[in-house]
Protein backbone atom coordinates (compact mmCIF):
# COMPACT_ATOMS: atom_id res chain seq x y z
CA UNK A 1 0.00 0.00 0.00
CA UNK A 2 2.77 2.21 0.88
CA UNK A 3 4.97 1.18 -1.20
CA UNK A 4 4.46 3.62 -4.41
CA UNK A 5 5.05 6.57 -1.51
CA UNK A 6 8.48 6.08 -1.20
CA UNK A 7 8.23 6.61 -5.24
CA UNK A 8 10.97 8.44 -6.27
CA UNK A 9 9.06 11.44 -7.96
CA UNK A 10 8.80 14.71 -6.00
CA UNK A 11 6.23 16.74 -5.34
CA UNK A 12 3.46 14.69 -2.87
CA UNK A 13 3.39 17.05 -0.67
CA UNK A 14 3.31 20.01 -2.41
CA UNK A 15 0.63 18.83 -4.94
CA UNK A 16 -1.37 17.12 -2.19
CA UNK A 17 -1.31 20.26 -0.10
CA UNK A 18 -2.47 22.47 -2.80
CA UNK A 19 -5.18 19.87 -3.99
CA UNK A 20 -6.88 19.67 -0.21
CA UNK A 21 -6.04 23.33 0.61
CA UNK A 22 -7.97 24.72 -2.29
CA UNK A 23 -10.38 21.65 -2.09
CA UNK A 24 -11.44 22.74 1.80
CA UNK A 25 -11.43 26.22 0.67
CA UNK A 26 -13.34 26.24 -2.67
CA UNK A 27 -15.66 23.35 -1.90
CA UNK A 28 -15.98 22.03 1.10
CA UNK A 29 -15.92 25.25 3.20
CA UNK A 30 -18.53 26.53 1.42
CA UNK A 31 -20.73 23.44 1.28
CA UNK A 32 -20.51 22.84 5.40
CA UNK A 33 -22.78 26.07 5.53
CA UNK A 34 -25.81 24.07 3.86
CA UNK A 35 -25.41 21.66 7.02
CA UNK A 36 -24.27 24.10 9.82
CA UNK A 37 -27.05 26.45 8.60
CA UNK A 38 -29.87 24.29 8.98
CA UNK A 39 -28.75 23.07 11.72
CA UNK A 40 -30.14 26.21 13.64
CA UNK A 41 -33.07 25.24 13.18
CA UNK A 42 -34.89 22.83 15.39
CA UNK A 43 -36.05 19.67 13.96
CA UNK A 44 -39.97 20.44 14.01
CA UNK A 45 -39.44 23.67 12.44
CA UNK A 46 -37.15 22.01 9.31
CA UNK A 47 -39.48 19.05 9.04
CA UNK A 48 -42.54 21.86 8.64
CA UNK A 49 -40.05 23.71 6.52
CA UNK A 50 -39.53 20.63 4.31
CA UNK A 51 -42.75 19.00 4.25
CA UNK A 52 -44.85 22.45 3.22
CA UNK A 53 -47.31 21.91 0.87
CA UNK A 54 -45.55 24.10 -1.52
CA UNK A 55 -42.32 22.61 -0.99
CA UNK A 56 -43.85 18.91 -1.43
CA UNK A 57 -45.49 20.13 -4.61
CA UNK A 58 -42.40 21.00 -6.22
CA UNK A 59 -40.31 17.97 -5.42
CA UNK A 60 -43.14 15.95 -7.49
CA UNK A 61 -42.41 18.77 -10.44
CA UNK A 62 -38.76 18.48 -10.15
CA UNK A 63 -38.60 14.56 -9.26
CA UNK A 64 -41.55 13.68 -11.88
CA UNK A 65 -40.45 15.42 -14.70
CA UNK A 66 -36.65 14.15 -14.10
CA UNK A 67 -37.81 10.86 -14.13
CA UNK A 68 -40.15 11.14 -16.93
CA UNK A 69 -37.06 13.10 -19.10
CA UNK A 70 -34.26 10.48 -17.57
CA UNK A 71 -36.90 7.45 -19.29
CA UNK A 72 -36.97 9.59 -22.65
CA UNK A 73 -33.41 9.78 -22.56
CA UNK A 74 -33.16 6.39 -21.84
CA UNK A 75 -34.77 5.15 -24.53
CA UNK A 76 -33.70 8.04 -27.43
CA UNK A 77 -30.04 7.90 -26.18
CA UNK A 78 -29.70 4.05 -26.27
CA UNK A 79 -30.89 4.57 -30.32
CA UNK A 80 -28.98 7.22 -30.79
CA UNK A 81 -25.58 5.29 -29.33
CA UNK A 82 -27.10 2.24 -30.96
CA UNK A 83 -27.36 3.88 -34.46
CA UNK A 84 -23.41 5.80 -34.21
CA UNK A 85 -21.55 2.51 -32.94
CA UNK A 86 -23.09 0.09 -35.64
CA UNK A 87 -24.31 2.05 -38.61
CA UNK A 88 -22.44 4.04 -41.08
CA UNK A 89 -24.05 7.12 -43.06
CA UNK A 90 -22.66 10.26 -44.46
CA UNK A 91 -22.31 13.12 -41.46
CA UNK A 92 -22.13 10.51 -38.78
CA UNK A 93 -18.85 12.47 -37.17
CA UNK A 94 -21.09 15.52 -37.14
CA UNK A 95 -24.05 14.11 -35.58
CA UNK A 96 -21.75 12.41 -33.15
CA UNK A 97 -20.17 15.52 -32.00
CA UNK A 98 -23.43 17.19 -32.08
CA UNK A 99 -25.09 14.74 -29.18
CA UNK A 100 -22.64 16.96 -26.50
CA UNK A 101 -24.18 20.59 -27.64
CA UNK A 102 -26.30 20.29 -24.12
CA UNK A 103 -23.23 19.82 -22.45
CA UNK A 104 -21.75 22.66 -24.35
CA UNK A 105 -24.52 25.00 -24.71
CA UNK A 106 -24.99 27.95 -22.08
CA UNK A 107 -28.47 26.88 -20.00
CA UNK A 108 -30.25 30.20 -20.53
CA UNK A 109 -29.58 30.20 -24.24
CA UNK A 110 -31.40 26.15 -24.18
CA UNK A 111 -33.70 27.81 -22.24
CA UNK A 112 -35.38 30.74 -24.26
CA UNK A 113 -34.70 28.89 -27.24
CA UNK A 114 -36.74 26.03 -26.44
CA UNK A 115 -39.57 28.41 -24.73
CA UNK A 116 -40.07 29.80 -27.87
CA UNK A 117 -39.84 26.77 -30.05
CA UNK A 118 -42.81 25.22 -27.67
CA UNK A 119 -44.61 28.65 -27.18
CA UNK A 120 -47.85 28.69 -28.77
CA UNK A 121 -46.72 30.58 -31.85
CA UNK A 122 -43.28 28.60 -31.91
CA UNK A 123 -42.22 26.35 -34.47
CA UNK A 124 -43.15 23.46 -32.71
CA UNK A 125 -45.54 24.77 -30.60
CA UNK A 126 -47.94 26.01 -33.04
CA UNK A 127 -48.26 22.20 -34.08
CA UNK A 128 -48.87 20.66 -31.30
CA UNK A 129 -51.46 23.61 -29.60
CA UNK A 130 -54.14 22.57 -32.37
CA UNK A 131 -53.74 19.13 -30.64
CA UNK A 132 -54.48 20.40 -27.55
CA UNK A 133 -51.15 19.87 -26.03
CA UNK A 134 -49.38 22.94 -24.41
CA UNK A 135 -45.37 23.06 -23.61
CA UNK A 136 -44.60 26.04 -22.89
CA UNK A 137 -45.28 26.71 -19.42
CA UNK A 138 -46.38 23.47 -18.24
CA UNK A 139 -45.14 20.59 -16.84
CA UNK A 140 -44.57 18.76 -20.06
CA UNK A 141 -42.60 22.05 -20.68
CA UNK A 142 -40.22 21.50 -18.03
CA UNK A 143 -40.02 17.12 -19.33
CA UNK A 144 -38.91 18.52 -22.84
CA UNK A 145 -36.19 20.71 -21.35
CA UNK A 146 -34.98 18.55 -18.77
CA UNK A 147 -34.88 15.71 -21.54
CA UNK A 148 -32.66 18.08 -23.91
CA UNK A 149 -30.23 18.27 -21.09
CA UNK A 150 -30.01 14.96 -20.47
CA UNK A 151 -29.96 13.44 -23.22
CA UNK A 152 -25.40 13.00 -23.74
CA UNK A 153 -25.11 11.60 -20.42
CA UNK A 154 -27.00 7.86 -21.41
CA UNK A 155 -25.51 8.10 -25.33
CA UNK A 156 -21.93 9.00 -23.70
CA UNK A 157 -22.41 5.88 -21.16
CA UNK A 158 -23.49 3.17 -23.37
CA UNK A 159 -21.51 4.05 -26.44
CA UNK A 160 -18.51 2.70 -24.95
CA UNK A 161 -20.00 -0.26 -23.86
CA UNK A 162 -21.83 -0.93 -27.81
CA UNK A 163 -18.66 -0.23 -28.78
CA UNK A 164 -16.91 -2.82 -26.45
CA UNK A 165 -19.54 -5.63 -27.43
CA UNK A 166 -18.24 -8.72 -29.16
CA UNK A 167 -19.96 -9.64 -32.69
CA UNK A 168 -18.80 -12.68 -31.61
CA UNK A 169 -20.97 -13.40 -29.19
CA UNK A 170 -24.09 -11.91 -31.43
CA UNK A 171 -22.75 -14.54 -34.22
CA UNK A 172 -23.16 -17.26 -31.66
CA UNK A 173 -26.07 -16.40 -31.04
CA UNK A 174 -27.68 -16.00 -34.57
CA UNK A 175 -25.80 -19.32 -35.07
CA UNK A 176 -27.67 -21.00 -32.76
CA UNK A 177 -31.14 -20.03 -34.56
CA UNK A 178 -31.73 -16.96 -32.25
CA UNK A 179 -33.51 -14.03 -34.53
CA UNK A 180 -32.19 -10.52 -34.87
CA UNK A 181 -34.77 -9.01 -32.16
CA UNK A 182 -34.21 -11.63 -29.67
CA UNK A 183 -30.28 -11.78 -30.12
CA UNK A 184 -31.10 -8.37 -29.30
CA UNK A 185 -33.13 -8.62 -25.89
CA UNK A 186 -31.50 -11.88 -24.40
CA UNK A 187 -27.34 -11.06 -25.55
CA UNK A 188 -27.08 -7.62 -26.19
CA UNK A 189 -29.69 -5.59 -23.97
CA UNK A 190 -28.28 -7.52 -20.97
CA UNK A 191 -24.96 -6.69 -21.51
CA UNK A 192 -25.60 -2.65 -22.19
CA UNK A 193 -28.36 -2.62 -19.03
CA UNK A 194 -25.85 -1.54 -16.51
CA UNK A 195 -24.77 1.44 -18.99
CA UNK A 196 -27.95 2.34 -19.69
CA UNK A 197 -29.02 2.06 -15.87
CA UNK A 198 -25.80 4.15 -14.85
CA UNK A 199 -26.97 6.88 -17.62
CA UNK A 200 -30.40 7.15 -16.34
CA UNK A 201 -28.99 8.18 -13.26
CA UNK A 202 -26.89 10.72 -14.61
CA UNK A 203 -29.16 11.96 -16.45
CA UNK A 204 -31.66 12.53 -13.24
CA UNK A 205 -29.38 13.44 -10.55
CA UNK A 206 -28.73 16.46 -13.38
CA UNK A 207 -31.94 17.05 -13.86
CA UNK A 208 -33.10 17.10 -10.41
CA UNK A 209 -30.95 20.32 -9.65
CA UNK A 210 -31.37 22.21 -13.33
CA UNK A 211 -32.18 25.73 -13.36
CA UNK A 212 -31.21 27.54 -16.20
CA UNK A 213 -33.16 25.83 -19.24
CA UNK A 214 -36.13 24.79 -17.24
CA UNK A 215 -37.15 28.28 -15.69
CA UNK A 216 -38.28 30.11 -18.86
CA UNK A 217 -40.58 27.01 -19.71
CA UNK A 218 -41.93 25.95 -17.26
CA UNK A 219 -44.14 29.28 -16.13
CA UNK A 220 -43.11 28.74 -12.61
CA UNK A 221 -46.62 28.23 -11.07
CA UNK A 222 -46.86 28.08 -7.37
CA UNK A 223 -48.07 24.26 -6.74
CA UNK A 224 -48.24 23.48 -10.33
CA UNK A 225 -45.07 24.24 -12.54
CA UNK A 226 -42.49 25.69 -9.86
CA UNK A 227 -39.36 23.49 -9.64
CA UNK A 228 -37.33 22.98 -6.45
CA UNK A 229 -34.30 25.35 -7.27
CA UNK A 230 -36.54 28.07 -7.90
CA UNK A 231 -38.17 27.51 -4.96
CA UNK A 232 -34.89 27.81 -3.28
CA UNK A 233 -33.86 30.86 -5.37
CA UNK A 234 -37.40 32.28 -4.15
CA UNK A 235 -37.07 32.07 -0.71
CA UNK A 236 -33.27 33.46 -0.75
CA UNK A 237 -34.62 36.63 -2.12
CA UNK A 238 -37.26 36.68 0.65
CA UNK A 239 -34.54 36.91 2.83
CA UNK A 240 -35.45 33.33 4.52
CA UNK A 241 -32.07 31.95 4.36
CA UNK A 242 -33.06 29.16 6.72
CA UNK A 243 -35.86 27.79 4.55
CA UNK A 244 -33.56 28.29 1.42
CA UNK A 245 -31.37 25.96 3.45
CA UNK A 246 -33.58 23.32 4.38
CA UNK A 247 -35.10 22.47 0.85
CA UNK A 248 -31.50 22.75 -0.30
CA UNK A 249 -30.52 20.04 2.00
CA UNK A 250 -33.36 17.91 1.15
CA UNK A 251 -31.64 17.96 -2.19
CA UNK A 252 -28.22 17.57 -1.74
CA UNK A 253 -29.11 14.56 0.21
CA UNK A 254 -30.68 13.29 -2.81
CA UNK A 255 -28.24 14.51 -5.31
CA UNK A 256 -25.47 12.61 -2.70
CA UNK A 257 -27.83 9.65 -2.72
CA UNK A 258 -27.64 9.30 -5.96
CA UNK A 259 -23.99 9.82 -6.88
CA UNK A 260 -23.45 7.05 -4.48
CA UNK A 261 -25.56 4.86 -6.65
CA UNK A 262 -24.26 5.52 -9.90
CA UNK A 263 -20.82 5.34 -7.90
CA UNK A 264 -21.88 1.26 -6.72
CA UNK A 265 -23.67 0.69 -10.26
CA UNK A 266 -20.39 1.43 -12.25
CA UNK A 267 -18.66 -0.87 -9.60
CA UNK A 268 -20.69 -3.56 -9.90
CA UNK A 269 -20.08 -3.18 -13.74
CA UNK A 270 -16.61 -3.02 -13.90
CA UNK A 271 -16.30 -6.09 -11.44
CA UNK A 272 -18.81 -8.07 -13.65
CA UNK A 273 -16.74 -6.44 -16.95
CA UNK A 274 -13.34 -8.49 -14.81
CA UNK A 275 -15.35 -11.64 -14.00
CA UNK B 1 -21.03 -28.37 -49.71
CA UNK B 2 -16.76 -27.70 -48.05
CA UNK B 3 -15.74 -27.13 -51.84
CA UNK B 4 -18.59 -24.14 -52.25
CA UNK B 5 -17.21 -22.93 -49.19
CA UNK B 6 -14.13 -22.76 -50.27
CA UNK B 7 -14.16 -21.47 -54.06
CA UNK B 8 -16.14 -18.49 -52.26
CA UNK B 9 -14.09 -15.57 -53.51
CA UNK B 10 -12.19 -14.16 -50.21
CA UNK B 11 -13.81 -10.81 -50.56
CA UNK B 12 -17.06 -12.34 -50.82
CA UNK B 13 -16.58 -13.95 -47.19
CA UNK B 14 -17.39 -12.05 -44.73
CA UNK B 15 -21.00 -10.86 -45.92
CA UNK B 16 -23.22 -14.32 -44.34
CA UNK B 17 -21.24 -12.97 -41.38
CA UNK B 18 -22.61 -9.11 -41.13
CA UNK B 19 -26.33 -10.30 -42.73
CA UNK B 20 -26.34 -12.75 -39.50
CA UNK B 21 -25.37 -10.24 -37.44
CA UNK B 22 -26.46 -7.11 -39.09
CA UNK B 23 -29.95 -5.93 -39.17
CA UNK B 24 -31.96 -5.92 -42.69
CA UNK B 25 -31.88 -2.51 -44.83
CA UNK B 26 -35.45 -1.31 -43.79
CA UNK B 27 -35.04 -2.01 -40.23
CA UNK B 28 -31.66 -0.02 -40.75
CA UNK B 29 -33.14 2.48 -42.28
CA UNK B 30 -35.71 3.22 -39.85
CA UNK B 31 -33.30 3.48 -37.02
CA UNK B 32 -31.40 5.59 -38.68
CA UNK B 33 -34.35 7.90 -39.51
CA UNK B 34 -35.87 7.80 -36.10
CA UNK B 35 -32.67 8.66 -34.63
CA UNK B 36 -31.64 11.28 -36.77
CA UNK B 37 -34.90 12.84 -36.74
CA UNK B 38 -35.05 12.95 -32.65
CA UNK B 39 -31.93 14.89 -33.00
CA UNK B 40 -32.73 17.24 -35.65
CA UNK B 41 -35.67 17.97 -33.42
CA UNK B 42 -34.28 18.36 -30.14
CA UNK B 43 -30.57 19.47 -30.83
CA UNK B 44 -30.48 21.16 -34.14
CA UNK B 45 -34.00 22.67 -34.46
CA UNK B 46 -33.29 25.14 -31.16
CA UNK B 47 -29.94 25.95 -32.70
CA UNK B 48 -31.18 27.15 -35.86
CA UNK B 49 -33.92 29.09 -34.17
CA UNK B 50 -31.38 31.03 -32.29
CA UNK B 51 -29.98 32.33 -35.22
CA UNK B 52 -33.15 33.34 -37.16
CA UNK B 53 -34.66 34.83 -34.00
CA UNK B 54 -30.94 36.94 -33.69
CA UNK B 55 -31.25 38.29 -37.21
CA UNK B 56 -34.87 38.58 -37.29
CA UNK B 57 -35.39 42.44 -36.83
CA UNK B 58 -32.04 42.64 -39.67
CA UNK B 59 -28.56 43.44 -39.21
CA UNK B 60 -28.47 46.73 -37.76
CA UNK B 61 -30.74 45.81 -34.53
CA UNK B 62 -28.46 42.79 -34.05
CA UNK B 63 -25.36 44.83 -34.43
CA UNK B 64 -26.86 47.24 -31.70
CA UNK B 65 -27.43 44.55 -29.45
CA UNK B 66 -24.61 43.21 -29.35
CA UNK B 67 -22.78 46.36 -29.03
CA UNK B 68 -24.37 48.18 -26.78
CA UNK B 69 -22.43 49.22 -23.57
CA UNK B 70 -24.58 47.11 -21.08
CA UNK B 71 -24.03 43.52 -23.48
CA UNK B 72 -20.35 44.90 -24.09
CA UNK B 73 -19.58 44.75 -20.05
CA UNK B 74 -21.53 41.75 -19.58
CA UNK B 75 -19.09 40.39 -22.16
CA UNK B 76 -15.77 41.79 -20.53
CA UNK B 77 -16.93 40.17 -17.03
CA UNK B 78 -17.51 36.96 -18.59
CA UNK B 79 -14.19 37.38 -20.33
CA UNK B 80 -12.95 38.18 -16.76
CA UNK B 81 -14.32 35.48 -14.41
CA UNK B 82 -13.53 32.90 -16.92
CA UNK B 83 -9.66 34.66 -16.98
CA UNK B 84 -9.44 33.80 -13.34
CA UNK B 85 -11.75 30.85 -12.92
CA UNK B 86 -10.26 28.80 -15.59
CA UNK B 87 -6.23 29.30 -14.66
CA UNK B 88 -7.10 28.26 -10.87
CA UNK B 89 -9.17 25.04 -11.84
CA UNK B 90 -5.78 24.23 -13.71
CA UNK B 91 -3.39 24.36 -11.48
CA UNK B 92 -5.86 22.55 -9.10
CA UNK B 93 -6.20 19.97 -11.71
CA UNK B 94 -2.81 19.48 -12.77
CA UNK B 95 -1.41 19.07 -9.08
CA UNK B 96 -4.96 16.56 -7.75
CA UNK B 97 -3.87 14.72 -10.29
CA UNK B 98 -0.26 14.17 -9.96
CA UNK B 99 -0.76 13.55 -6.36
CA UNK B 100 -3.44 10.54 -6.82
CA UNK B 101 -2.48 9.00 -10.13
CA UNK B 102 1.58 9.35 -8.85
CA UNK B 103 1.09 7.85 -5.79
CA UNK B 104 -1.06 5.67 -3.19
CA UNK B 105 -2.00 6.99 -0.44
CA UNK B 106 -5.00 6.65 2.37
CA UNK B 107 -8.04 8.23 1.81
CA UNK B 108 -7.54 8.80 -2.56
CA UNK B 109 -11.11 7.16 -3.31
CA UNK B 110 -12.11 9.57 -1.16
CA UNK B 111 -10.33 12.47 -2.71
CA UNK B 112 -11.15 11.52 -5.97
CA UNK B 113 -15.23 11.45 -5.05
CA UNK B 114 -14.48 14.96 -3.13
CA UNK B 115 -13.50 16.31 -6.53
CA UNK B 116 -16.21 15.70 -8.28
CA UNK B 117 -19.08 16.54 -5.65
CA UNK B 118 -19.78 20.19 -7.39
CA UNK B 119 -21.13 18.10 -10.15
CA UNK B 120 -23.47 16.29 -8.76
CA UNK B 121 -24.58 20.17 -6.30
CA UNK B 122 -27.56 21.76 -8.02
CA UNK B 123 -25.96 24.97 -9.79
CA UNK B 124 -28.41 27.12 -7.32
CA UNK B 125 -27.06 25.22 -4.28
CA UNK B 126 -23.40 26.10 -5.28
CA UNK B 127 -24.29 30.00 -6.09
CA UNK B 128 -26.71 29.96 -2.40
CA UNK B 129 -23.45 28.67 -0.11
CA UNK B 130 -21.73 31.75 -1.20
CA UNK B 131 -24.42 34.13 0.09
CA UNK B 132 -24.30 32.10 3.15
CA UNK B 133 -20.64 32.36 3.34
CA UNK B 134 -20.10 36.06 2.88
CA UNK B 135 -23.72 37.59 2.18
CA UNK B 136 -24.92 40.35 4.61
CA UNK B 137 -26.25 37.34 7.25
CA UNK B 138 -23.38 35.05 6.57
CA UNK B 139 -20.71 33.71 8.62
CA UNK B 140 -18.12 36.06 7.15
CA UNK B 141 -20.84 39.24 6.25
CA UNK B 142 -20.47 41.31 9.71
CA UNK B 143 -17.03 41.03 9.53
CA UNK B 144 -16.77 42.01 5.65
CA UNK B 145 -19.32 44.95 6.17
CA UNK B 146 -16.86 46.07 8.62
CA UNK B 147 -14.44 46.48 6.28
CA UNK B 148 -16.15 47.50 3.54
CA UNK B 149 -15.75 44.79 1.16
CA UNK B 150 -18.46 43.59 -1.07
CA UNK B 151 -18.43 39.68 -2.26
CA UNK B 152 -21.71 38.95 -2.90
CA UNK B 153 -23.93 41.22 -5.59
CA UNK B 154 -20.51 41.82 -6.41
CA UNK B 155 -17.56 40.55 -9.27
CA UNK B 156 -16.08 38.10 -6.50
CA UNK B 157 -19.33 36.29 -5.27
CA UNK B 158 -19.29 35.69 -9.21
CA UNK B 159 -15.74 34.52 -9.68
CA UNK B 160 -16.11 32.11 -6.35
CA UNK B 161 -19.41 30.57 -7.80
CA UNK B 162 -18.22 30.03 -11.27
CA UNK B 163 -15.23 28.55 -10.09
CA UNK B 164 -16.79 25.98 -7.49
CA UNK B 165 -19.04 24.74 -10.48
CA UNK B 166 -16.25 24.29 -12.66
CA UNK B 167 -13.35 22.63 -10.09
CA UNK B 168 -13.75 19.26 -11.21
CA UNK B 169 -13.00 19.56 -14.75
CA UNK B 170 -9.59 19.62 -16.23
CA UNK B 171 -8.87 17.37 -12.67
CA UNK B 172 -11.44 14.89 -14.03
CA UNK B 173 -10.06 14.44 -17.55
CA UNK B 174 -6.32 14.53 -16.10
CA UNK B 175 -6.69 12.01 -13.10
CA UNK B 176 -7.80 8.42 -15.36
CA UNK B 177 -5.36 9.59 -17.95
CA UNK B 178 -2.32 9.80 -15.64
CA UNK B 179 -3.40 6.93 -14.05
CA UNK B 180 -3.76 4.87 -16.92
CA UNK B 181 0.07 6.10 -18.40
CA UNK B 182 1.53 5.21 -15.36
CA UNK B 183 4.53 6.74 -13.90
CA UNK B 184 7.47 5.01 -15.23
CA UNK B 185 8.61 7.85 -17.96
CA UNK B 186 8.87 10.59 -15.01
CA UNK B 187 10.96 7.53 -12.38
CA UNK B 188 13.35 7.14 -15.73
CA UNK B 189 13.70 10.84 -15.57
CA UNK B 190 14.28 11.51 -12.48
CA UNK B 191 16.60 8.59 -12.02
CA UNK B 192 18.82 9.99 -15.07
CA UNK B 193 18.81 13.52 -13.01
CA UNK B 194 16.34 15.95 -14.30
CA UNK B 195 14.67 17.93 -12.09
CA UNK B 196 11.38 17.65 -10.38
CA UNK B 197 9.67 20.93 -12.31
CA UNK B 198 11.97 19.55 -15.60
CA UNK B 199 10.46 16.19 -15.46
CA UNK B 200 7.29 18.19 -15.38
CA UNK B 201 7.42 20.10 -18.10
CA UNK B 202 9.52 17.68 -20.58
CA UNK B 203 8.27 14.38 -19.81
CA UNK B 204 4.38 14.64 -18.02
CA UNK B 205 3.07 17.81 -19.72
CA UNK B 206 3.87 16.52 -23.56
CA UNK B 207 1.96 13.16 -22.31
CA UNK B 208 -1.32 14.98 -21.31
CA UNK B 209 -1.40 17.91 -23.08
CA UNK B 210 -4.60 16.92 -25.53
CA UNK B 211 -6.62 15.46 -22.37
CA UNK B 212 -5.66 19.31 -20.36
CA UNK B 213 -6.36 21.23 -23.11
CA UNK B 214 -9.45 18.64 -23.53
CA UNK B 215 -10.16 19.25 -19.64
CA UNK B 216 -9.64 23.45 -20.34
CA UNK B 217 -12.32 23.75 -23.32
CA UNK B 218 -14.68 22.06 -21.60
CA UNK B 219 -14.29 24.21 -18.14
CA UNK B 220 -13.96 27.42 -20.16
CA UNK B 221 -17.48 26.49 -21.52
CA UNK B 222 -19.23 26.04 -18.41
CA UNK B 223 -17.32 28.90 -16.89
CA UNK B 224 -18.80 31.23 -19.48
CA UNK B 225 -22.08 29.61 -19.80
CA UNK B 226 -22.64 29.05 -16.03
CA UNK B 227 -26.12 30.45 -15.15
CA UNK B 228 -27.65 29.27 -11.85
CA UNK B 229 -25.13 29.91 -9.51
CA UNK B 230 -24.06 32.84 -10.70
CA UNK B 231 -27.37 34.41 -10.94
CA UNK B 232 -27.70 33.47 -7.43
CA UNK B 233 -24.63 35.66 -6.39
CA UNK B 234 -24.67 38.20 -9.19
CA UNK B 235 -27.73 40.70 -7.76
CA UNK B 236 -28.07 41.30 -11.80
CA UNK B 237 -26.78 44.73 -11.45
CA UNK B 238 -26.72 45.77 -15.37
CA UNK B 239 -23.49 47.35 -16.80
CA UNK B 240 -21.75 45.62 -13.38
CA UNK B 241 -22.45 42.32 -12.27
CA UNK B 242 -24.14 40.70 -15.16
CA UNK B 243 -22.10 38.38 -17.49
CA UNK B 244 -23.74 37.30 -20.80
CA UNK B 245 -26.17 34.45 -20.15
CA UNK B 246 -27.36 36.79 -17.45
CA UNK B 247 -27.89 39.83 -19.65
CA UNK B 248 -29.89 37.03 -22.06
CA UNK B 249 -32.09 36.38 -19.32
CA UNK B 250 -32.67 40.40 -18.45
CA UNK B 251 -33.29 40.99 -22.04
CA UNK B 252 -35.94 37.85 -22.45
CA UNK B 253 -37.69 39.32 -19.84
CA UNK B 254 -38.06 42.88 -20.69
CA UNK B 255 -39.51 41.12 -23.98
CA UNK B 256 -36.44 42.66 -25.94
CA UNK B 257 -36.70 39.10 -28.08
CA UNK B 258 -33.94 39.99 -30.66
CA UNK B 259 -31.93 41.39 -28.49
CA UNK B 260 -31.87 38.68 -26.41
CA UNK B 261 -31.20 35.99 -29.04
CA UNK B 262 -28.82 38.13 -30.55
CA UNK B 263 -26.63 37.94 -27.46
CA UNK B 264 -27.28 34.15 -27.15
CA UNK B 265 -26.01 33.61 -30.70
CA UNK B 266 -22.81 35.36 -29.18
CA UNK B 267 -23.16 31.96 -26.22
CA UNK B 268 -24.13 29.98 -29.01
CA UNK B 269 -21.62 30.50 -31.44
CA UNK B 270 -19.00 29.91 -28.40
CA UNK B 271 -20.57 26.21 -27.60
CA UNK B 272 -19.91 25.49 -31.64
CA UNK B 273 -16.45 26.37 -31.34
CA UNK B 274 -16.16 24.23 -28.30
CA UNK B 275 -17.55 21.25 -29.83
CA UNK B 276 -15.48 21.56 -32.91
CA UNK B 277 -11.99 22.18 -30.38
CA UNK B 278 -13.54 19.31 -28.75
CA UNK B 279 -14.09 16.86 -31.58
CA UNK B 280 -10.54 17.90 -32.69
CA UNK B 281 -8.81 16.99 -29.80
CA UNK B 282 -10.50 14.00 -29.43
CA UNK B 283 -9.01 13.05 -33.14
CA UNK B 284 -5.90 14.46 -31.60
CA UNK B 285 -5.87 12.48 -28.34
CA UNK B 286 -6.87 9.24 -30.48
CA UNK B 287 -3.82 9.49 -32.64
CA UNK B 288 -1.30 10.21 -29.96
CA UNK B 289 -2.73 6.85 -27.75
CA UNK B 290 -2.15 4.89 -31.38
CA UNK B 291 1.60 6.47 -31.29
CA UNK B 292 1.90 5.77 -28.17
CA UNK B 293 0.78 1.91 -27.82
CA UNK B 294 3.85 1.55 -30.00
CA UNK B 295 6.59 -0.39 -28.31
CA UNK B 296 9.00 1.97 -27.39
CA UNK B 297 9.77 1.50 -23.34
CA UNK B 298 10.99 3.79 -21.43
CA UNK B 299 14.09 1.46 -20.61
CA UNK B 300 14.60 1.18 -24.43
CA UNK B 301 14.30 4.76 -24.45
CA UNK B 302 17.20 4.89 -21.84
CA UNK B 303 19.24 2.57 -23.37
CA UNK B 304 19.06 4.23 -26.71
Amino acid sequence: MRSKSRSVLPGFGLSLGITCTYLSLVVLLPLTTVFTRTAELSGAAFWSTVTDPRVMASYRVTFGASFVAALVNTVFGLLVAWVLVRYRFPGRRVVDAMVDLPFALPTAVAGIALTTLYASNGWIGSYLEPLGLKVSYTWLGITVALSFIGLPFVVRTVQPVLDDLEVEVEEAAASLGAGRWQTFTKVVFPTVAPALLTGFALAFARAIGEYGSVVFISGNMPMKTEIVPLLIITKLEQYDYAGATAVALVMLVASFALLLTINLLQWAARRRAAA
Amino acid sequence: MTTAVLSRPAAAAPSPVTRATGETRWVRWILISVALGFLALVLVLPLVLVFVQAFAKGLPTYWEAIAESDALSAAKLTLLVAAIAVPANLIFGIAAAWCIAKFEFPGRHLLITLIDLPFAVSPVISGMIFVLLFGSQGWFGPWLAEHDIKIIFAVPGIVLATTFVTAPFVARELIPLMQEQGSEEEEAAIVLGAGGWQTFFRVTLPNIKWGLLYGLILCNARAMGEFGAVSVVSGHIRGETNTLPLHVEILYNEYAFAASFAVASLLTFLALITLALKTLVEWQQRRAMSNRAEPISPTERIAA
